[in-house]
């Protein structure tokens, strides 16, 4: 090969480089290591990373049993080591998917068009607050408090460079759900978007009807979030919202410290146009028989440039297909009995210990121990290998001495009477 | 003669919606152990839904079936050469997928105590020190969920400094060579988009640049080596034509593969770059992602890096939010984890001269196509090339064949397209990336599949013009797709008795 190069050496290949810019030493890394060495070192580190621990962790990241097919389904290398279907013909596999898993995000939340997906729901949620910025040529942008910390962090990291004035409503303290009284006093005629999570950050189920009546006489859209994807399973869909941005990581995708999740924005048709991100379209081959392509890229960076509806390319097609087995797996039935038992478990478990908030709520709550701090608690629960709930001082600093929790179908009676015990 | 492939059947596979019929189900529950509970009378009727209307209702044979037939209408790096130009197409190794699904990596959770996150948090120390030394910068976020992501992440970081300093600044500068991310990132940043043009060899022109770089400059966006797989020879020159009017140069780290263990943007004068590990460090694409896009910096830059921070302290690894020059978060949690722990995985097998070998092997592969494929195809910059090369369609257009047709065409010899009509600089590009993963062999065969099809222009032109001609879908109408969108599945009306 090098002779048909014209090379010597390997080196000639990069001898066009200017000498001052090559590195003129070796990389100061270890040298190759076999897959033997390399799994045990991994096995090393995955033992010291919390094995063997019930968890009523939630807040945005859910412990959900993973039906064994999903992974059996994304580990085909024809999905798993494919590109961006751009070439249609030989990316039917991945398209088809894709169209299937639009159209049920669009049956769960009521929206008529759901994109291909996003990175996670903390960057949908900034991606949708855009979208209506767009469609009514206003710039403010009003989030619940209640909304997850960090996904409000993000908002206020893109917005904050695009000129975009956020401001946020409060929640009532009895209730931990958004306060309306605040929301009507903040809307004003120049305010593009109103970001409201339901279950919210404390598991309370919002009063969306009431909201978006507010938000659109104030001539503003209704953005829904939503972490928690089994609740839609059970819970009323958002049919009043313009935009819905959410994380679908309850729908079997591992936890995975963070990441890798889904995210997806669904809207009301008349704001396709606004949509960021990859959709997947049907039509037909040369032979008139059903196909389907990326469609719409008039929208994206590879076409609009500097123009584009957002500058996303890669998404998360591969973990996308993990939440489209799941629902294919418990369908129409199985959503709804896995989303009713983690309302049993969750009630189960907040009967037995002081609640901060009254609220109907899915599988999370806020406890208020008494007698003790949550840090005190959080260290007696870790003797008994059980990783309580978040202490949410670090975001709401009212709400020091409260801790998030949240129970899954993943929760054992026993585990479950273990953490109440400590609580008393 | 076709050497790789030849047509075998495919089955035929309705949506899972025209499959479903009630009361099939694919999963299991465990009985409850807790009283069960009523959700009306626990929620209120008016917070619970009525059934999905239209939701799938199969088994799990079906879900089985139903996805593996999908999957053989795929093709995959798995299945052969996909050569793909600035996306890197590279055997995504399996042990990668192994280790990031042990449970304590796939189940920790992000709020789990740090002492209790330690294995996974060295997984990232490690990675972010392998990053710096690949790219000699010095510092490295890993949240940013995929390229663009980084980019948004890295120009951001410009905005932040330049803002320290007393002026944003208004405008950012991209060639017109560069991926379309790039100005739908700096647009996203707040910042006007300024083109560039390229000189005659395919390289950002330094007395264009020159000109054009004042005051109000903030940034010169740069892939190098550039869509043309060419390096940007006068990258010192133009960092000292940005840096001498107080701009910063940021690097596009697409084609990186072609650098590693070669030349390190750090020593080149960049100040901010992104990585993408989806191409230059094997995780696999899935179809178009996850990824992650990590972002790299000068010292200068690190005080705004987005929170929170991985730090040591009194022999622990943990978060530092206490950053108050930082842009802030631009993604919840830590990034794309298990994307990080499959690109360390790749790193520590490689090591250092086993990264350096990739990137000679990604070279050579490259400079080898060129020279198999030049006496049939118009090269129009003749510049040296590194890990990519481009082709023009210029000949074959004579005969009203276009790169799209060329690239349908390949189907039909069993490979993947190269990037079709991309860098916008060239008219009807061919953009060839093999990678170091691609051996003699598979090279010879996607040589003599395109030789094959300049022939095929010549005497039949046609043929080429409606391809493909061996797939179970043949050429899929866009242009329908776009006009009326049909962007989810609806229940057909029901059928007239008359019918």
């Amino acid at each position: 090969m090098l002779e048909v190069c014209g090379a010597g050496a390997a080196e000639d290949l990069f001898s066009h480089l200017p000498p001052d810019v090559r590195l003129q030493r070796p990389l100061d890394l270890p040298p190759g290591q076999s897959e033997y060495s390399i799994a045990a070192q991994f096995r090393e580190w995955a033992d010291r990373t919390a094995s063997g621990y019930a968890s009523f962790l939630g807040a945005g990241v859910y412990a959900h049993f993973r039906p064994v097919v999903v992974d059996t389904i994304v580990s085909r290398g024809e999905f798993l080591t494919s590109y961006t279907p751009y070439q249609a013909e030989i990316s039917q596999g991945t398209l088809t998917a894709i169209f299937e898993f639009q159209s049920m995000i669009c049956q769960l939340t009521g929206m008529d068009v759901a994109n291909a997906s996003m990175y996670d729901g903390s960057t949908a949620a900034p991606e949708a607050a855009m979208m209506a910025v767009r469609a009514t040529g206003k710039s403010r942008v009003l989030t619940a408090r209640a909304v997850h910390p960090e996904y409000r962090e993000v908002l206020h990291t893109y917005a904050r460079y695009q000129g975009l004035p956020v401001a946020e409503f409060g929640y009532d303290p009895d209730t931990g759900l958004a306060d309306l009284a605040d929301l009507e006093a903040k809307l004003d005629g120049d305010t593009a978007a109103v970001l409201l999570q339901s279950p919210n950050f404390f598991g309370g189920i919002e009063e969306v009807r009431a909201i978006a009546e507010l938000t659109h006489a104030r001539g503003a859209l209704l953005v829904f979030l939503f972490t928690e994807a089994v609740s839609l399973g059970l819970l009323r869909p958002p049919a009043e919202a313009d935009i819905v941005a959410g994380e679908l990581q309850s729908f079997a995708i591992s936890p995975s410290y963070g990441g890798p999740f889904a995210g997806v924005i669904a809207a009301k048709e008349k704001f396709l146009r606004q949509m960021p991100g990859r959709l997947a379209g049907e039509t037909k081959d040369a032979a008139g028989r059903r196909a389907f392509c990326l469609t719409l890229s008039t929208r994206e960076q590879h076409i609009r440039r500097e123009k584009a509806t957002s500058n996303i390319c890669t998404n998360q097609a591969l973990v996308a297909l993990m939440a489209t087995v799941f629902m294919s797996l418990y369908g129409k039935q199985g959503l709804r009995e896995l989303a009713t038992q983690n309302l049993a478990k969750a009630h189960y478990l907040a009967a037995k210990l002081p609640l901060r908030f009254q609220a109907p709520f899915f599988n999370e709550f806020v406890a208020q121990p008494r007698g003790a701090s949550p840090e005190v608690i959080s260290a007696r629960l870790l003797e008994r290998k059980i990783i309580g709930g978040l202490p949410l001082g670090r975001f709401y600093p009212e709400l020091d001495g409260c801790l998030l929790l949240c129970a899954t179908e993943m929760a054992r009676r026993e585990q479950m009477d273990s953490l109440a015990e400590v609580f008393a | 003669m076709i050497d790789k492939v030849r047509s075998h059947p495919t089955q035929n596979e309705p949506l899972l919606f025209e499959i479903s019929s009630p009361g099939k189900v694919g999963y299991q529950l465990p009985a409850l152990d807790v009283p069960p509970v009523d959700p009306e009378g626990t929620l209120g009727a008016r917070n619970v839904r009525a059934e999905i209307e239209g939701f799938p209702e199969v088994s799990e044979v079906e879900v089985i079936r139903h996805f593996t037939r999908l999957s053989s209408w795929n093709y995959a790096i798995d299945l052969g050469m996909y050569p793909l130009g600035s996306c890197t197409m590279k055997y995504n190794p399996r042990l990668n997928e192994m280790v990031a699904r042990l449970e304590g990596l796939a189940w920790g959770h992000p709020y789990q105590p740090e002492t209790l996150s330690q294995g996974a948090l060295e997984i990232i120390a490690a990675l972010e020190g392998a990053l710096r030394e690949v790219t000699g910068m010095d510092a490295v976020t890993l949240q940013p969920a995929a390229g663009a992501h980084g980019e948004l992440t890295g120009i951001l970081l410009v905005r932040a400094l330049l803002e320290s300093r007393g002026n944003p600044r208004r405008k950012v500068l991209v060639p017109d060579s560069a991926h379309g991310t790039n100005p739908a990132t700096a647009a996203m940043a707040g910042y006007t988009v300024q083109p560039i043009g390229s000189g005659p060899d395919g390289r950002v022109d330094l007395a264009a640049l020159a000109s054009l770089v004042d005051e109000e400059t903030a940034a010169l966006m740069v892939t190098n080596p550039n869509t043309l797989g060419v390096f940007e020879n006068g990258i010192l020159q133009a960092a000292e034509i940005l840096h001498a009017k107080g701009a910063l140069v940021y690097m596009d780290g697409a084609n990186m593969n072609a650098l590693v263990g070669i030349a390190r943007p750090g020593d080149f004068g960049v100040d901010v770059m992104h990585l993408n590990l989806h191409k230059t460090f094997s995780t696999p694409h899935g179809g178009g992602g996850p990824g992650c896009g990590p972002v790299c910096v000068k010292q200068h830059l690190e005080p705004f890096l987005p929170t929170p921070r991985l730090r040591r302290n009194a022999g622990q690894w943990g978060w530092d939010y206490d950053r108050p020059q930082s842009i802030g978060r631009v993604r919840a949690f830590y990034g794309n984890f298990g994307v990080m722990v499959r690109a360390l995985a790749y790193i520590m097998a490689h090591g250092g001269p086993g990264l350096r070998n990739a990137t000679i092997d990604a070279v050579l592969n490259a400079n080898y196509l060129r020279k198999r494929l030049e006496p049939f195809f118009d090269l129009p910059y003749q510049a040296p090339n590194m890990h990519e090369v481009v082709f023009s369609d210029a000949r074959q257009a004579q005969r009203g064949v276009r790169t799209g047709d060329i690239a349908k065409r390949l189907i039909d010899y069993g490979f993947h397209p190269y990037t079709v009509s991309f860098p916008l600089i060239v008219h009807g590009a061919m953009m060839i990336e093999p990678t170091e993963t691609e051996s003699k062999q598979e090279l010879d065969l996607f040589a003599d599949a395109l030789i094959a099809i300049a022939r095929e222009v010549e005497t039949d032109p046609e043929l080429v013009k409606s391809a493909p001609h061996s797939t179970r879908t043949s050429r899929v109408d866009e242009v329908a797709a776009a006009r009326k969108p049909v962007l989810r599945w609806r229940p057909a009306p029901p059928r007239q008795a008359a019918d």
